[in-house]
């Protein structure tokens, strides 16, 4: 039972990170794609059909650059700080529920690493650890403006954890329990049941103050003062280069990831679909898959571009076929929480994108006194109203 | 295994802890006290206590050191230099370090005789139980302790308004 235990633990853990390592290098891609959309241009357009291999050449790129390390810099910290920073961005990972208890080939499972009774405050403790990996290597940099960006960094970092955690401790009381799992189990049945919507207090403003919080505890637009560019360089990472200056890169898009999948998680049912699939729920990926695959055939057909006359109608017809695969009914266990919570992280990473192609950067002293001055207040003022009401109606 | 990870973490602890003595550079003593930290969460969670492991990150950890290090950077410390140091500190140090390190050792001895160490045997390390205690037994000294750090904090304030004027 033990070894059984062991093996499915290690083949999910490499599954896990696969699939998350992916996703990182490809949500570079959709990022860039998003943005360039937003400024009608086609974006990455010259690896592979619609760019699809930027990503691989980006990779190939980073490892094969010359790994410079400068001579005026504090050695252990400038090397310890992109290590530090892409571990704790990928350690809160591990207790990130994606799906329900599934069964492969006899054994069940969860669709989680690991699930720790106090799931919440453990991602909450490894992400306080993360601004250390910015501001060690800001200051071991040994270089004016990335110690002036790693000071911004820190300095926000704990300033908008305070009104981020008192958004997570809202949903938290209506809940009643810390452990990821329970919370999303908690929210089953329907939208209604969300914790954005559930009685007795529904948590709409503890979702728009974390998703604020998240934006500033990712250092991104409006509020990537660390790496302003046109004042700073590049910020914190201006004296890295190569995998090390990937590593804090990736670990960026990990945080988005992370926050991304507990809002996700707290606020928005986890991969609990919106509605019972009685009433057809389930019909929705297949429907919307489908619907992607006729849109991209129509294109293909009367394609603008020459090279679009092979690859959308290709494109199109995977996305018949996954259309399909979500109709069979032995995968229907595994893949539908997978597609909403992949939805609902989607929705949110493409906000994050959305935003910074919209939206232009705070000034120093309006983003501290936003946080203070109104963010926090508001969060408290929320708190004490959850449990008021909480402890009113039970 | 839940010795060996002990003896790890352990080492590690009194490891950055001597470290943070020896170091000369402000940032390195820091680094090496978040290490003591981070070592000492991993052993309340060996012991069964997991909240208060998770508080003792994000608390000292994660926020504490944190100002720590904003201020050490925002101060631009140097390296600290080495002073002669007096013969007896010369002579005396290393003897009277190990005279009190037996000392201590003793008085535990003496006052818990029967003390053994259950890894994971501690129940009231869950956060249910946590707020339990400090809502209910400990309400006094948890509401005490909260007024004096209110009270630092207004006399921190009151002495940095004396310096501005």
């Amino acid at each position: 039972m033990i070894d059984s235990f062991v093996v499915i633990s290690l083949i999910k853990v490499l599954v896990v990170f696969a699939v998350l390592m992916t996703t990182l290098a490809y949500l570079q891609w959709v990022e860039r794609k998003v943005i360039a959309h937003i400024q009608v241009r086609p974006g990455p357009y010259r690896v592979g059909p619609h760019g699809l291999l930027q990503p691989l050449a980006d990779v190939i790129k980073l490892i094969t650059k010359e790994d410079l390390v400068p001579p005026y810099v504090n050695k252990p910290l400038y090397l310890l700080a992109p290590f530090l920073a892409i571990t704790m961005a990928l350690l809160s990972i591990s207790v990130i529920p994606f799906g329900p208890e599934i069964k492969v080939a006899g054994y069940s499972t969860w669709m989680q690493l690991t699930d720790l009774n106090i799931g919440v405050v453990f991602v909450l403790a490894v992400s306080s650890m993360g601004v250390y990996g910015i501001a060690l290597g800001a200051w071991a940099s040994n270089n004016k403006y990335a110690l002036l960006g790693g000071l911004r960094s820190s300095a926000q970092m704990i300033s908008y954890e305070l009104p981020m955690s008192l958004a997570i401790a809202a949903p938290l009381l209506v809940s009643n329990t810390l452990s990821l799992r329970t919370l999303v189990e908690r929210q089953s049945g329907s939208i209604l049941q969300w914790n954005l919507l559930h009685g007795p207090f529904p948590q709409v403003f503890s979702f728009i103050i974390f998703v604020i919080a998240a934006f500033a505890e990712t250092n991104r637009v409006p509020f990537d003062l660390p790496e302003a560019e046109n004042e700073l360089v590049a910020g914190f990472h201006t004296e890295y280069s190569s995998m090390k200056f990937a590593s804090f890169f990736m670990a960026e898009y990990a945080n988005m990831i992370t926050v991304s999948s507990m809002a996700v998680l707290l606020f928005l049912g986890g991969w609990m679909a919106p509605w019972p699939a009685a009433y057809g729920s389930s019909l929705v990926p297949p429907l919307i898959f489908a619907i992607a695959g006729l849109i991209a055939l129509y294109h293909g057909l009367n394609y603008s571009r020459k090279r679009d006359k092979y690859t959308l109608p290709a494109f199109g017809v995977i996305f018949l076929i996954i259309a399909g695969i979500f109709l069979l009914p032995m995968v229907q266990a595994w893949l539908l929480p997978l597609f909403w919570f992949c939805a609902k992280t989607g929705a949110i990473l493409f906000a994050f994108m959305w935003i910074r192609g919209t939206l232009p950067r705070f000034r120093y002293d309006q983003l501290m006194g936003f946080t203070w001055k109104f963010l926090f207040p508001v969060a408290m003022l929320n708190l004490l109203v959850t449990g008021f009401l909480v402890a009113w109606f039970s | 295994m839940d010795v060996i990870l002990f003896l790890v973490f352990a080492i590690i602890a009194v490891v950055c802890a001597i470290n943070v003595v020896v170091q000369t550079h402000p940032i390195s003593s820091a680094v090496s006290l978040i290490g003591v930290m981070g070592s000492l969460a991993i052993l309340y969670l060996l012991l069964g206590a997991e909240f208060i492991a998770a508080a003792q990150v994000i608390v000292y950890a994660g926020a504490v050191m944190v100002l720590f290090v904003f201020v050490i950077m925002l101060l631009n410390a140097g390296t600290e230099t080495r002073k002669g140091r007096s013969l007896m500190v010369q002579v005396l140090g290393v003897p009277l370090l190990i005279t009190l390190l037996g000392l201590v050792a003793f008085f535990v001895q003496r006052l818990y005789p029967q003390a053994t160490v259950h890894f994971g045997g501690f129940r009231g390390g869950t956060a249910e139980a946590i707020g339990r205690a400090l809502f209910t037994t400990f309400l006094l000294p948890f509401e005490i302790t909260s007024i004096l750090i209110l009270i630092a904090i207004v006399g921190a304030i009151v002495l940095a308004r004396k310096e501005l004027e």
